[in-house]
């Protein structure tokens, strides 16, 4: 009874402010859009090493899009590569080039597999069925499953709707108290509980309508890879929003008012954004990577990762979905608890 | 002596903020259905001693009760109708969501919370601006929302944090004839306020200075008591500033 008047208060709010609907609704949209635009443009030109006895493939390189540079030894080769002066270095083995990638940046990797195929192809009619011209492909840095520029798409829907329901929950929850409604709340026999439920169910139902809105839009419109199930993209989704809500309504406490809440981004979202897997975490020092394993965007962008791009199903996300959870119902928790502050009881 | 049951009871409540004390060692009590004004210069300890009455707040030491149960009690809050000095409303709702809002916390629902609504409407003078949203109010129409608010649940205590200010004369007799009307229907009323000619309407006063209280008496008794003629001048007796 009293959480549906605070989850119709909430709904009634909404509707009045235009404004704040459209920043949770048509924001993120606009963002991807941004970041989709940025991320297909310009087609990276490779550079490429090659080794003297690689003549004919060179030809056939040198053709395609991409700096192809000789080296007269495997090993000032292997030098370059390291030095990070080429993406790639190609030598032979009998018939067959061997290549070995740089690896630490996905659009390279993919311009340099990309010229390699061509390549290859245009070398296919000359060799006619005899050997193969397929390179085998090794990876100096990262490992084999290194992912493309295609897993930016999951990571980022997770981080845009983490960011902006954080940020909306979290100054909506911060007005009641500089408004001095919360002491109001609190001065009725409600219980703080009941007020974070509240606050959770009212949020909650718009972030079904943002969640449902965000994934259309990314896998339809944008065209962002897509091999799973929408309903599993859905879930993620929306379990990333309630803890970005739980997480933005606890942290309000600690937050005098709408510019502390800001200052949280820094601190709360950006280096999420980093650990999240947007960039390979194999590189980075172990305790970082622990960190990373206790924010939500990261079982968040990590799951919406394994249904999108590797098309995986339940067994493969259940981690993540309860992992979301458990940091949901903590948030909830601690936000009770927090409450504690302005009513003991 | 017809023997009345405090409504109140405050026994040597101190209260501390870190290392100041905001009140000091108050013990007083409020009978039932009186108008009780709690009468201090701001920054005296007024808003800090309702929130104690209300149990949103709690005492460092000492002891609240309302109508004999130990504060701070959940429960109790149902018995309580609260206006705080801040007009919390949402603003950006109407002024018919708010008080649905607030009368679905209080447990009212159907027919009883649109009569509800509709009768403190008309007694704060609103019920034409009930589907006007907050935000276009002016001040002394929040504040009297703020009551219509307070009234809703037709609580027996009513604990009003300077109901009266930004309203204009006419509306604040008609308002102080309400707050009387409720008194003789048995509500009880504490209410704060520095204005001193609304002082002599409570049937009984508290002066607060600094924390400490200063005086509990009628209107009538403080001014015999201090030789004054006016509350303003027993107020200043009391203050320390002499003659």
């Amino acid at each position: 009874m009293r959480i549906r008047a605070i989850t119709q208060r909430i709904l009634q709010q909404f509707i009045h402010d235009k404004r704040t609907m459209a920043l949770m609704f048509i924001a993120p949209l606009l963002v991807l859009s941004l970041m989709s635009l940025v991320f297909s443009s310009p087609a990276y030109e490779p550079k490429i090493g090659v080794s003297a006895d690689t003549a004919v493939f060179r030809t056939a390189l040198e053709a395609q899009q991409a700096e192809v540079t000789g080296y007269g030894d495997v090993d000032s080769g292997n030098a370059a590569l390291k030095a990070g002066d080429i993406d790639a270095f190609i030598t032979m083995k009998g018939s067959t080039p061997s290549v070995v990638l740089e690896g630490s940046n996905p659009a390279a990797n993919r311009a340099v597999i990309m010229a390699l195929q061509e390549a290859a192809q245009s070398l296919q009619p000359a060799a006619s069925g005899s050997g193969s011209h397929m390179p085998q492909i090794s990876y100096l840095y990262g490992a084999q499953d290194m992912k493309t520029i295609d897993r930016f798409g999951p990571i980022m829907i997770g981080v845009f709707v983490f960011f902006f329901v954080f940020l909306i929950a979290g100054v909506s929850f911060l007005r009641e108290r500089t408004t001095g409604t919360l002491e109001r709340l609190l001065s009725t026999p409600l219980k703080r509980w009941e007020i974070v439920t509240g606050y959770v169910c009212g949020f909650g139902i718009f972030t079904i309508f943002q969640a449902l809105l965000i994934s259309w839009f990314s896998i339809q419109v944008l065209g962002i890879m897509m091999n799973g199930s929408f309903g599993y993209v859905l879930l993620m989704t929306l379990l990333l929003s309630m803890s970005a809500l739980t997480l933005g309504t606890l942290l309000s406490a600690f937050a005098a008012n709408e510019l502390q809440m800001i200052q949280f981004i820094p601190l709360v979202i950006v280096p999420q954004i980093f650990l999240s897997g947007l960039f390979p975490l194999d590189t980075l020092p172990l305790w970082l990577q622990r960190i990373g394993l206790a924010t939500p965007i990261y079982y968040g962008s990590e799951a919406l990762m394994d249904i999108m791009l590797r098309g995986q199903g339940w067994e493969d996300i259940a981690r993540d979905v309860f992992m979301l959870i458990g940091f949901s119902l903590l948030f909830m928790l601690l936000n009770v608890l927090a409450l504690r502050k302005h009513r003991r009881m | 002596m017809n023997q009345v049951k405090p409504v109140i009871e405050v026994t040597g409540v101190d209260r501390s903020f870190g290392n100041k004390r905001v009140l000091k060692n108050i013990t007083l009590q409020v009978d039932e259905a009186e108008t009780f004004g709690i009468l201090g210069p701001s920054g005296s300890g007024k808003t800090t001693l309702i929130k104690l009455l209300t149990g949103i707040d709690e005492a460092t030491s000492g002891e609240v009760q309302l109508l004999g149960v130990r504060m701070p009690k959940l429960k109790m809050l149902q018995q309580i109708g609260y206006m705080a000095q801040a007009d919390a409303l949402y603003t950006e709702l109407s002024a018919k969501e708010n008080l649905e809002f607030f009368a679905s916390l209080y447990g009212l629902k159907g027919g009883n919370r649109t009569r509800r609504i509709r009768d403190v409407m008309e007694l704060v003078n609103l019920q034409e601006h009930l589907r006007k949203r907050v935000d276009q109010y002016s001040g002394g129409m929040k504040r009297r929302l703020s009551l219509a608010i307070a009234l809703l649940h037709e609580p027996p205590l009513l604990l009003l944090d300077e109901p009266t200010v930004g309203i204009d004369p006419v509306l604040r007799r008609s308002i102080w004839q309400e707050l009387k009307a409720l008194n003789r229907k048995g509500t009880t009323i504490v209410l704060t306020t520095h204005v001193m000619d609304e002082a002599e309407k409570c049937d009984r006063l508290a002066m607060i200075r600094d924390g400490v209280l200063l005086a509990v008496d009628t209107p009538a008794g403080l001014l015999q008591a201090t030789g004054s003629a006016t509350i303003e001048e027993a107020f200043l007796y009391y203050g320390g500033v002499r003659q």
